[in-house]
């Protein structure tokens, strides 16, 4: 009995202390960031990931012209491509910054992931050789600064998006409007419209569309969160960012987008209202395009840049985009390195543009292209007056999956709470994140 | 009076098996080989995931730890700690408590109410009845959230259209996932749809096994059709009406899907969040683990508890 009791007690010590949650080693070919030097094996097999678009066939010809190329050049290897539903991302990259053995060696993924995959190891350090590459010095600077976290570079910028300031041409001529200068205009504008034509939103936004609301706040000069140190501290309740808050908040209204139909709306919801007539006014990417276009509002509608808060300004856009980038635990650095640079390089980024609308992210190739395609104008205006980008930490990651800042807005719309105090439980619930 | 005469044979049957001192040890080997494979099955299935939410809920474990970029620090009770004196989650717990409440009372009401009736209902309407019941029953959770979603959408669904088309023209374009309570009687109201089902056909089955000589006795005895109800058909049934209730419990307090894809994910401002909705956002969408496996531990305490009391509650008043 007693044996048996004693053994008992060992076993449920041993599991206890023994069985700590389990975590991945990594141990793959070290990357010193310095440029030049051939790491890791130089022939088999290149796994790339990279996301499944809505019109994946004219992504994959790109890719797969460029994947001939390259295993052109190349003896013994071979690229074999997946395409990943960019909603399930989560569990596939996390899958694979923990069971490195399995992981591909290059991927394509969205600058807002970037602070947490970093913060996971996930992605090797390209500094050294984005620098070393003559063609990088042609990147977008603030296009560049969203592949970077703490000063060093984890993936060449493939696309941008940015957004602008969608409205019916066939609804402002009818009322004799003219595109607003100043964010103050576009509110009056949009009161205007519904005032006019009740069946629309004077303009279509939602409570959960943050890159809407974000140049709002940058535009009044607030922001959501300042580096202070070596910490981050929320500045959502400055005066400057409530101003913004409240400017946007103002448009979720009855007499704008009544809240009832407009405080849970999202990006593409809001993009959708507009692209099937339901409203005057969006605030849209170049990637919505399509999605317009495919409504019924096809050829009647013009973009401008969101205009700032005084005439003759543009509100900074938030730097969308994704990057492809290098996996740490790759055991074919070098390799995979020259694949992006072919499949991130000027050629590339032209046939991707020419095949899905993508904004390129090298000045030369945007100036070239919006010359060809007055519609991209307003979007490489926005781009190239300077964009800006959400807090680069990991903290932001679990502040987007709270909704910390949508959750203030739809308080505010809904009259649940004031600006003041909306925003001020939101800068306590983001600082508690940051750690600060 | 009626459990006296159907409950005692089984204990009889196995004491008379256990007397037979000799043979106990034997027994008990047996017994335990019997039970070996539902046993590994279970400790496989049960034991070792709630043991590893245990351990995990005890360090601060995020994705940076998983994938070892991190070290593992040992928290103890921190992430409980930190779970305990977040007002949002007491705030969300006490929604969550209330809500299922109302989906149990709701779905075992429709359930017994229906079950009633089918066993009163000729065998054409009964089977028309539990076609639809079992519809119902066979919807993933999924669809049957849509479905009810495209029914109450704001501008095509069929529910304002006939509200609207009935003279209330109020309702013509109006929101019925905006308002909290609203939104919760919606989600709520699907929940009950596709629950009540399991409910109506165990009480069902329930009431067909109620042998004819026993609702005859009471006639004769002058029960009236409310005492008969009250004194001899919900005693007989109680032991399922307990199993449909604390299946019900369970459902319905971790409830997630009708909540996340109905309500948009929690609601206008998290306003619709209940405990399930709020775990995963922690868990998953924030990548902190270590807090969403002490959520995770919290509801499995509290879904063991109220378990437990009422079984025992249900043993008292037997």
């Amino acid at each position: 009995m007693r044996f048996r009791r004693t053994l008992a007690v060992a076993a449920f010590g041993v599991l206890a202390i023994a069985c700590a949650p389990p975590q991945a080693s990594n141990d793959s070919p070290r990357q010193t960031g310095a440029a030049g030097e051939t790491i890791g094996a130089t022939t088999g097999e290149l796994r790339v990931w990279l996301f499944q678009e809505a019109s994946n066939d004219a992504k994959q010809a790109v890719v797969a012209e460029a994947k001939a190329e390259f295993e052109a050049a190349h003896d013994n290897v071979t690229v074999s491509v997946e395409y990943l539903p960019v909603d399930g991302r989560a569990p596939r990259f996390n899958g694979a910054f923990n069971d490195p053995a399995s992981s591909p060696d290059i991927a394509e993924f969205g600058n807002t992931d970037l602070a947490g995959y970093t913060a996971s190891n996930g992605f090797a350090d390209l500094t050294g050789d984005v620098k070393a590459w003559p063609d990088s010095k042609d990147l977008v600077p603030t296009v560049l600064d969203t592949a970077e976290v703490d000063g060093r570079t984890y993936g060449i910028p493939w696309f941008t998006g940015t957004r602008a300031l969608y409205y019916r041409t066939d609804v402002f001529t009818e009322l004799g409007l003219k595109p607003p200068t100043t964010l103050d205009e576009l509110t009056e504008t949009a009161r205007q419209i519904r005032a006019a034509k009740p069946d629309l939103y004077g303009i279509a936004v939602g409570g959960k569309y943050q890159f809407a609301l974000l140049p709002y706040i940058w535009a009044n000069g607030g922001d959501v969160a300042k580096k202070d140190g070596d910490t981050w501290k929320s500045t959502i309740d400055s005066k400057e960012s409530r101003a913004g808050l409240a400017q946007y908040a103002e448009l979720l209204r009855d007499d704008i987008c009544p809240p009832a139909a407009c405080a849970q709306l999202t990006g593409s919801q809001s993009v959708a209202a507009f692209a099937g007539g339901k409203a005057a006014m969006t605030i849209g990417g170049d990637f919505n395009r399509a999605a317009v276009d495919a409504g019924a509002v096809k050829g009647k509608y013009a973009v401008v840049p969101l205009p700032g808060t005084k005439s003759g300004e543009i509100a900074p856009a938030f730097a969308g985009g994704n990057l492809l980038g290098v996996f740490r635990s790759s055991q074919k650095y070098t390799l995979s390195l020259e694949f992006i640079k072919l499949l991130g390089g000027k050629k590339y980024q032209e046939k991707m543009y020419e095949a899905m609308g993508n904004m390129p992210t090298f000045s030369d190739v945007q100036d070239r292209i919006a010359n060809d395609d007055p519609f991209l104008a307003p979007f490489i205006e926005t781009a190239q007056a300077g964009t800006r980008f959400v807090p680069a930490t990991p903290a932001w990651t679990k502040i987007d999956a709270a909704a910390v800042v949508p959750t203030a807005v739809q308080q505010v719309a809904t009259g649940q709470l004031d600006v003041d105090a909306a925003t001020k439980a939101a800068a306590a619930e983001m600082n508690e994140a940051f750690g600060s | 009076m009626v459990t006296a005469q159907v409950a005692p044979v089984l204990p009889e049957r196995t004491r008379r098996g256990g007397r037979v001192a000799g043979t106990r040890r034997g027994d008990g080997r047996a017994a335990l080989l019997y039970l070996v494979p539902a046993a590994v099955v279970l400790l496989a299935l049960m034991a070792y995931p709630i043991y590893q939410l245990v351990v995990i809920s005890l360090y601060d474990y995020g994705q940076p730890q998983a994938s070892g970029a991190a070290p593992l620090v040992f928290l103890g009770a921190d992430n409980y700690v930190t779970l305990l004196s977040d007002a949002q989650f007491w705030d969300v717990l006490a929604t969550t408590v209330v809500f299922a409440t109302v989906c149990v009372a709701g779905t075992l009401l429709v359930g017994t109410a229906l079950a009633v009736l089918a066993s009163r209902a000729r065998p054409v309407p009964r089977m028309l009845l539990f076609l639809a019941a079992l519809g119902a029953w066979a919807t993933p959770t999924m669809a049957g959230s849509y479905v009810w979603l495209f029914l109450f959408d704001q501008d095509f669904g069929l529910v304002n259209e006939v509200l609207a088309g009935l003279g209330l023209d109020g309702m013509r374009g109006h929101s019925w996932t905006f308002e909290r309570y609203s939104a919760f009687g919606l989600v709520a109201g699907e929940i009950v749809w596709c629950s009540f089902p399991f409910v109506m056909v165990t009480m069902y089955a329930g009431i067909r096994a109620i042998p004819g000589e026993v609702l005859e006795a009471a006639a004769l005895d002058g029960a009236s059709a409310r005492r008969t109800a009250t004194a001899v058909i919900l005693p007989i049934l109680k032991p399922l009406l307990m199993i449909a209730t604390i299946q019900s419990i369970i459902w319905d307090f971790k409830v997630f899907t009708q909540i996340y894809v109905m309500t948009n994910g929690g609601g206008v401002a998290g306003q619709n969040l209940v405990l399930n909705v709020f775990a995963y956002q922690k868990a998953f969408a924030g990548e902190q683990y270590g807090l969403g496996a002490a959520i995770g531990v919290v509801m499995t305490v509290l879904l063991l508890l109220i378990t437990g009391l009422y079984v025992r509650a249900q043993r008292g008043v037997r």
